[in-house]
Parts: structure tokens; sequence; C-alpha cells
């Protein structure tokens, strides 16, 4: 996720830019990244997106993570439970940590991940914020 | 011809006030709020720009129609806050619309009617069969230097409009025109990171002589009165400017008001007057007539007539953020904390 390459980062721009997933197609699970098997032993997927919004089940704030995210810092990191039943691991902005439970309802926005350094690339995708 | 299929706003949380700059100017803050006709302006997150603020805006704008994405053929950013100096912006926002590959593609700049004018564009396209749906996007983080007049308006956000078949409009776009000339008011060079101005030089021969010149034209070119408007919307680099264009025209303060927006939010630059448009389009009737002149310093005003449709009702009630709702949601940043937001759009 954190790759500085441009051309590994833009193999996942449908991952990233567009919340794409997966779908078992025998039980209908679904996963963000893809997987090799279901939890209920299935082989296949069928492609799907994700609507976007989903509930924080975990949260954190970090002070100093890793070089390329620390013009955000203090910023909060969490894993959000899709309302399609995926959980994804993403950043939750423009909102403070005293203001986040779990449980509070949240909703894919478009932002800037990092820059590689003053010459490079200018990475995006997806966060969260608290729904408006 | 074709007409507003349909439109979508976005404006970043953050504010900042005029008390709160004017402390760190060591100027007078009523004097300021006066004399601009604004009380704060809006900011970008750290993690925003041009690109994430226009695939907002066009989110919004698609979220309100159930038409199969793969027919947008076109898509225009206009903008003078590009995130690249080269590499587009639109194709970032058409990536994350995921609207496929088979769309033209262009960033467009003309100062702050980048936006307006790419509506023209779309319109052209549609009406000529080359495309059966465009978007045309004017969003901005705009730049002023500390401690410049402009760092109390200059402020973020963009709005955004499927054009498309008149059959299928919320707003049909009855006339359209432009006025331009060179002139020097406003600029930046390459690889500078504020832009100048030329002080008092921009009101009469820049921004006077040219909005009023295509609202004029176009009053005269479709034998129309500003009594035939239900909504009147000028450019506003500042909430005193476009009071003086509607007091020419004699636009009454319930045509002029709704599409203020900048007395909130500041001038959002290639926003400014399209936001305008989208808080009219949030609360407009069928049969409302509505008057927009854009205005890009260098210098240029697209003006345009629209006329709301029956599908403006169902297009309202659709499950949409509102203009007004993102000028309601705000969160307020000190100076440092604003000086912190706006290290990052460079
Ligand atoms: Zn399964």
């Amino acid at each position: 996720m954190f790759r500085k390459s441009p051309i590994i980062r833009w193999r996942s721009y449908g991952d990233r830019y567009k919340l794409h997933g997966h779908k078992c197609t025998k039980c209908g699970t679904t996963y963000f990244e893809k997987k090799g098997m279901c939890i209920c032993g299935n082989l296949e997927f069928s492609e799907m997106d994700f609507s976007g919004e989903g509930k924080i089940i975990s949260f954190t704030q970090i002070h100093s993570g890793p070089e390329s995210f620390s013009e955000m810092a203090p910023y909060c990191v969490g894993i959000i439970e899709l309302k399609e039943g995926a959980k994804i691991t993403a950043q939750i902005v423009d909102c403070k940590y005293e203001d986040l439970k779990i449980g509070t309802e949240v909703e894919a926005v478009f932002r800037k991940f990092y820059k590689s350094g003053e010459k490079g690339i200018i990475h995006y995708g997806t966060k969260f914020i608290p729904k408006l | 011809m074709a007409g507003i299929v349909s439109w979508g706003a976005y404006i970043p949380k953050y504010r900042i006030t005029v008390e709160e700059i004017a402390k760190v100017q060591h100027a007078n803050p009523n004097s300021i709020k006066n004399g601009l006709g604004l009380v704060e302006k809006s900011v970008p997150g750290k993690d925003e720009d041009t690109a994430t603020i226009s695939v907002s805006a066009a989110r919004n704008a698609l979220l309100r129609t159930n038409i199969n994405r793969k027919e947008i053929g076109a898509i225009y950013v206009g903008s003078e806050s590009h995130p690249y100096a080269v590499k587009p912006t639109v194709s970032i926002v058409g990536e994350a619309l995921d609207i496929g590959n088979n769309y033209t593609a262009l960033d467009t700049q003309f100062a702050c009617k980048a936006g307006s004018g790419t509506i023209q564009i779309n319109a052209g396209l549609v009406d000529s069969k080359m495309i059966k749906y465009g978007l045309s996007i004017g969003a901005d983080t705009s730049q002023a230097e500390p401690g410049n007049a402009l760092e109390y308006s200059a402020s973020a956000g963009g709005a955004a409009f499927l054009m498309g078949p008149n059959e299928e409009a919320v707003a049909t776009l009855d006339a359209t025109l432009s006025f331009t000339s060179d002139t020097p008011d406003f600029w930046r060079r390459a690889l500078q990171s504020y832009p100048a101005h030329a002080g008092r030089f921009t009101g009469e021969p820049a921004y006077f002589k040219h909005v009023v010149g295509a609202t004029k034209n176009i009053l005269e070119k479709t034998n129309t009165k500003i009594s035939d408007f239900k909504y009147v919307v000028f450019h506003m680099p500042n909430g005193k400017f476009p009071l003086r264009v509607a007091k020419i025209f004699g636009v009454t303060k319930e045509q002029i008001e709704p599409g203020l927006i900048v007395k909130k939010i500041g001038n959002t630059y290639s926003g400014s007057s399209i936001l305008g448009l989208t808080c009219v389009l949030d609360i407009a009737k069928p049969g409302d007539k509505i008057l927009v002149t854009s205005y890009g310093s260098g210098s240029g005003s697209d003006a345009f007539i629209f006329t709301a449709t029956e599908k403006i009702i169902a297009a309202q009630k659709a499950k949409v953020k509102t203009t007004e709702d993102y000028v309601k949601r705000k969160e307020y940043l000190t100076y440092p904390e604003y000086e912190a937001h706006m290290e990052q759009i460079h």
C-alpha cells in the first residue's frame, strides 16, 4: 500500500480509487482484497463495487506514522466494516479523534494519500469521513 | 440545445474568519468585512486539492442520476490550481469516477472562468451529437500570498454539471455567449507560487467591463429583460462586485441573494459563479429562468440563460448533499493551522 513505485501503485487504482471488491459466488461474502478461497470453501468470486458506506469497528490515532504521511499527523486510522460486509483499513479524516466512536457511520471520500517527494507523483485513494 | 442533466457541489469543511487573518495582517477586520462583503472563507483539508474536489462534486452530480456512466463521452476540469504543471487533473477524475476509457478529456485554465467555459464546450459536443453526456467541472484551491489582500477571499470548492440532451435536462441551456479581451488584471507566471494582480485596475476595465458586456449582449441577443429571471448569478471575487453589477442592471435582492455564496465561503475562483448556480439549482422550480455570468481575469466572461424543467423536482429530492449542506458543515482554523493546510497545496 505504501510502495513508492508509481507503476506498482497504478496497478491497484481499481481498488484504491473506486472500492472495487470481490463477492463469493456461493455464499455472497464480500472481500476488499482478492482471496484464493472464501471462508465457505468456494474458489469463485465475481467483481463488485462497494457503496462506500460503512461503520467504524476499531480506530486509533497515529502521531508519528510513515514519513509520507507526516504532513497529516496526527491522524486517525480505523477498520471500517462496509455496508456490504467487507472490512477495510483506512484513514478517517475531517474529524477529531475525540469525536469518533465504535459504530460511527462513515462514508468514502477521494483524497490525496501522499506525494513522492518534491518531484514525484501525487498518490490518491479512498479515505473515510464521518457521515455528513 | 443541450441542457444540465445533473449538478453537484463540493466545499471543504475548513474555514478561517476575516478576524483571524486581520490579526496577522494588523488590519481592521470590520473595514475588511465591509469592504469585501464577506466574513469567512473555505480552506481545503491537508489532503484535498483540485482533483479531489472535482471528484467529490462530480460524484454528487452522478449520484443524482441513474445514467450509464460509460455513456459520458467528455470530461473537462477547469482550474487555476491544477495539482500538476504537466499531467492532467481530468484523467485522475475520470479514473475515480469509473467511467471507463472511452472519453475525451482536457484540463482548462482561464482564471476564474475555466469551469464555466467547459459548459459551453460540452453543450456544443452534445448538440453536434459527438457525445451523449459530458461532465463540466470547475474547482480550485486558490492561492494568495500571505499578507496580500486576496488572502481574505481566496478559497476552495468546486461544482460539476452533467451536460446532456435537452429531453433529460433539469435545466435547459437557452442561450450562451462570451465577451473576451486581452486585459492584464491578474496573472501567475510559470513556477510562481502566488498570483500577482494590478490592484484597483482589477475593477472597472476588467471585472465590470466584461461581466457587464457579456450580460448586456445576452439580454439583447435573446430579447430578454432582467425582470424575466427568477435568479441571477454574477462571478463573485468578493461580496461587493456582483452587487454593483446587480445595481447597474436593476437586479433585485431576491434575484441575486440565493446565489451569493461568496459571503459564506469566499471566492472559490473556478468554482465561484458555478457554485452560485448550484445554490440556485438546489431550490429552483420548474419554469424559473436563471442568468449566470462568470468572469475570468485576463479577461473574459461567459453568460448563460437556463430554464428549470419539471425534472428538477425529482433531482432535488435525490439523496445528494446540497450546496447548503456543505456551507453549514464547518470547522474553524487558527492562522497557524491555516498556514499548515495551505502549505500542502503547493
Ligand atoms: Zn463463500
